[in-house]
């Protein structure tokens, strides 16, 4: 069971580029403009840091303190394929150790990690919100339910097939 | 004319409605004299998903589990030919004269829907079809009607009390705010909704988006605020989109802005996303996200109706109990006290998940018990499991044991079990899930969302999952369970805010209801319920072994012998129970006992 696109229903962002400029000095911008600088490079590289401490005159200390305090900031580049496996509550009791291990097993990287071809980073997250069909995971914006090891592997291969044919660079970055 | 509904809220998209909704439109397009198409959010019966509605000259019918191809078979039989497809996969239908009927009927049929009443019925994306029903007439009569204070009154004398979980009466609250003098006040909605399990939120956001607006615009109104912020997680990707629609829509409309109704009220909001910290849940940590730092807790008091957003006086609320709101203004309090129980008026929405056979939303008065929820409602357990344990409030609750079904789910019968209320999350256990498991599995992510300014919350939790893991390896002590209990007072004593101060409750009342699963942990080194690893045996069961000898390959210790297409066999002694052979097997023949 596979669905396409819930993510992208959600409103067009505006750009990095755009939010940076038009910045006027009101507070609590900082996280909006993080989510953008994600949202462009795919992470938060260095460089951005930089341009947004230049810009609101925030010290770089006090926005990578920011960056590594939510756990939806990335200081690494992610992978072609990010696979987040639901370990919330409902998906618990309904066997996500055995979920969460098979992907593991398969893609030979641990929880956090990106695999070295580029192409998968695995995270676990709290709660997609789909505790009816537990166990579920998410690969990009695509989510997949009632997951058995033999399901997931399945699927796994099918994304690793589609990483490797299509000759897009290896990582997410724009 | 007909009109054909496709639920299209997150837990229908993850079915697949989109596809059955992409079908429907081309036969639409070849059909327009035949009928509409428009889409709505969750109705709730998440186990069903996707569901697809007629409406015609008979009533409503709502079909189930609808797939690509069975949609092709309604759309022939009951929008062409007016044949009802009757069998079970009708779940649920109204006929005109109001009775109901459907497989799945008495899900529906035992619940009370305020909170949920346009879920699943309206389209989300109109503001047309939230006015046809009645809506921003609350707004309306709290605008030009009648006076801040008869505001704040009315909500006293309905009794709503936060939906968010601590159940502070909300008119209380909002005459704290209304109280303080300032030229500038916020509102607040936590829509952060961060316990796992729980999704009822996420269903009102992405089911009636207006509902909560209106609701934030008469509480603007009775504290005197002019701006709002709605604090949404970013995992909810679609509640956020119909969020800003709805806004938009809004603005157009004059229901946000200057002189709204031409009362000389003027209130604006905004939409700010979370970036993913559990304890930003936590309204002054909430605030201080707003303010774009580090989500961590500030004391009180200053209480938040005093000094909140940006030190003004701020009143904040969950999307449950704004939701409520319009509902109390238009019907009056009387008509929301008089459901539920006296201490605890009103509904409350539960996410039923986990082992339950009908997973899904239900809304139901105060006062209903445990039992009529599970298995009225829910149907009972999934599978034919035994009914061990529902657990309530997320990280900051506990486990109920069975043997307390009958208590009453309110703000009072709840919390003396030791759970609490919490958000509404309901997951249902059964024999196969351990609770010592289940206790580590909580402190393990309180642990890592504790934002660690508290000592205690930082590294006390730490130590009790050392404990946990502990236990759960096989290598418990006795004195284990009175360290934990020592460690449990010493947490909820020392914190500041509600992420610590509930923090240990899973341990206390996995403790306090099975203390003889600790034990067997500890002193017999076996896990009752067969989910500890260290402390089960990896059997293959020989009737689903086809003899692939993928196990055998993957086994690192070569403890799984057996010739191709035989039954393998697990070598106990050599085995060093990593669970390769569970993760690799395609047959799922390999079980912990």
């Amino acid at each position: 069971m596979v669905v396409k696109g819930v993510m992208k229903t959600a409103a067009k962002k505006e750009s990095f580029n755009y939010r940076l400029w038009r910045y006027d000095g009101a507070p609590g911008e900082l996280i909006p403009l993080l989510q953008s600088a994600q949202e462009h490079f795919g992470y938060i590289p260095r460089r951005a840091i930089t341009y947004i401490s230049g810009v609101t005159a925030i010290p770089e200390s006090d926005i990578y303190g920011v960056i590594t305090f939510y756990s939806q900031f990335r200081l690494q580049p992610m992978g072609k394929f990010v696979v987040r496996a639901c370990a919330g509550t409902a998906c618990h009791v309904s066997g996500a150790k055995a979920i969460i291990d098979t992907i593991e097993d398969e893609l030979g990287i641990e929880v956090g990690d990106t695999s070295e071809d580029g192409l998968f980073t695995f995270l676990t997250v709290a709660c997609i919100g789909c505790c009816s069909l537990a166990p579920v995971m998410m690969i990009n914006d695509d989510t997949h339910g009632r997951l058995t090891p033999a399901s997931l592997r399945k699927i796994l291969k099918k994304y690793r097939r589609e990483g490797k044919d299509s000759a897009e660079g290896a990582v997410g970055v724009s | 004319m007909k009109k054909i509904i496709v639920g299209m809220g997150t837990c229908g998209l993850s079915a697949g409605a989109q596809p059955v909704y992409d079908r429907l439109k081309v036969l639409v397009k070849a059909h327009p004299e035949a009928c509409e198409l428009d889409i709505t959010g969750c109705i709730g019966m998440c186990f069903r998903e996707p569901l697809v509605e007629i409406q015609d000259d008979t009533g409503r019918t709502i079909y189930g589990d609808v797939s690509a191809e069975f949609v092709d078979e309604i759309f022939k039989d009951h929008v062409l030919n007016d044949r009802r497809i009757d069998d079970e996969r009708i779940i649920y239908g109204v006929n005109h004269d109001g009775t109901t009927f459907g497989s799945e009927a008495a899900f529906l049929d035992l619940q009370e829907r305020i909170v949920l009443r346009n879920c699943g019925i309206i389209n989300p994306e109109s503001i047309d079809d939230y006015e046809g029903i009645g809506g921003y007439q609350g707004l309306k009569t709290a605008l030009t009607e009648i006076t801040p204070e008869e505001i704040i009154q009315t909500m006293k004398d309905s009794g709503l009390r936060g939906r968010g979980g601590a159940g502070f009466p909300t008119g209380l609250k909002w005459s704290f705010a209304a109280s303080n003098k300032g030229d500038t006040k916020y509102v607040v909605c936590n829509a952060d909704e961060g316990d796992p399990g729980a999704f009822m939120d996420r269903s009102v956001l992405e089911g009636d988006p207006h509902a909560i607006l209106e609701g934030m615009i008469i509480c603007g109104k009775a504290i005197g605020a002019g701006f709002g912020y709605i604090y949404c997680r970013a995992e909810y990707p679609l509640a956020i989109a119909r969020l800003e629609k709805a806004i938009a829509a809004a603005r157009t409309k004059g229901y946000l802005g200057k002189n709204i109704f031409n009362s000389g009220f003027d209130f604006d909001l905004k939409i700010k996303q979370g970036a993913g910290a559990f304890v930003c849940g936590e309204e002054t940590a909430l605030f201080a996200s707003i303010e774009g730092e580090r989500g961590m807790p500030r004391i009180r008091p200053p209480f938040p109706a005093e000094k909140g957003l940006w030190q003004k006086p701020t009143n904040n609320n969950n999307v449950e109990t704004f939701a409520n709101v319009p509902w109390i203004i238009t019907n009056g309090a009387s008509a929301y006290s008089s459901i539920g129980t006296t201490k605890s008026p009103g509904t409350k929405v539960f996410a039923l998940a986990g082992k339950v056979a009908k997973g899904g939303l239900a809304e139901v008065p105060m006062g209903t018990s445990i039992e009529q929820l599970v298995f009225s409602i829910g149907g009972g357990i999934k599978d034919g499991g035994v009914f061990k344990a529902v657990q309530m409030g997320g990280p900051s609750g506990g486990c109920i044991p069975a043997s307390l079904k009958h208590t009453p789910v309110d703000f009072e019968s709840i919390p003396a079990t030791g759970a609490i209320m919490g958000s509404g999350g309901m997951v249902v256990m059964d024999q196969g899930t351990c609770m010592v498991g289940i206790a580590k599995f909580f402190l393990d992510f309180t642990q890592s969302e504790s934002c660690g300014k508290c000592t205690f919350c930082r590294i006390g939790t730490l130590r009790m999952l050392e404990i946990l893991e502990r236990i759960t390896r096989g290598e418990g002590v006795p004195e284990d369970i009175s360290k934990l209990e020592k460690l449990s007072i010493q947490i909820k004593e020392a914190s500041l805010c509600g992420l610590g101060q509930t923090a240990p409750n899973p341990v206390q009342t996995t403790i306090r209801y099975y203390l003889d699963e600790y034990r067997a942990h500890i002193e017999d080194k076996k896990c009752p319920a067969g989910e500890c690893e260290a402390l089960v045996d990896f059997i293959i069961i020989p009737e689903k072994c086809v003899g692939c000898t993928l196990c055998a390959r993957n086994c690192p210790v070569d403890a799984i012998t057996g010739k191709v297409k035989e039954v393998h066999i697990i070598d106990q002694e050599k085995c060093v129970k990593c669970g390769k052979c569970i993760t690799s097997c395609n047959f799922n023949a390999v079980v912990k006992r």
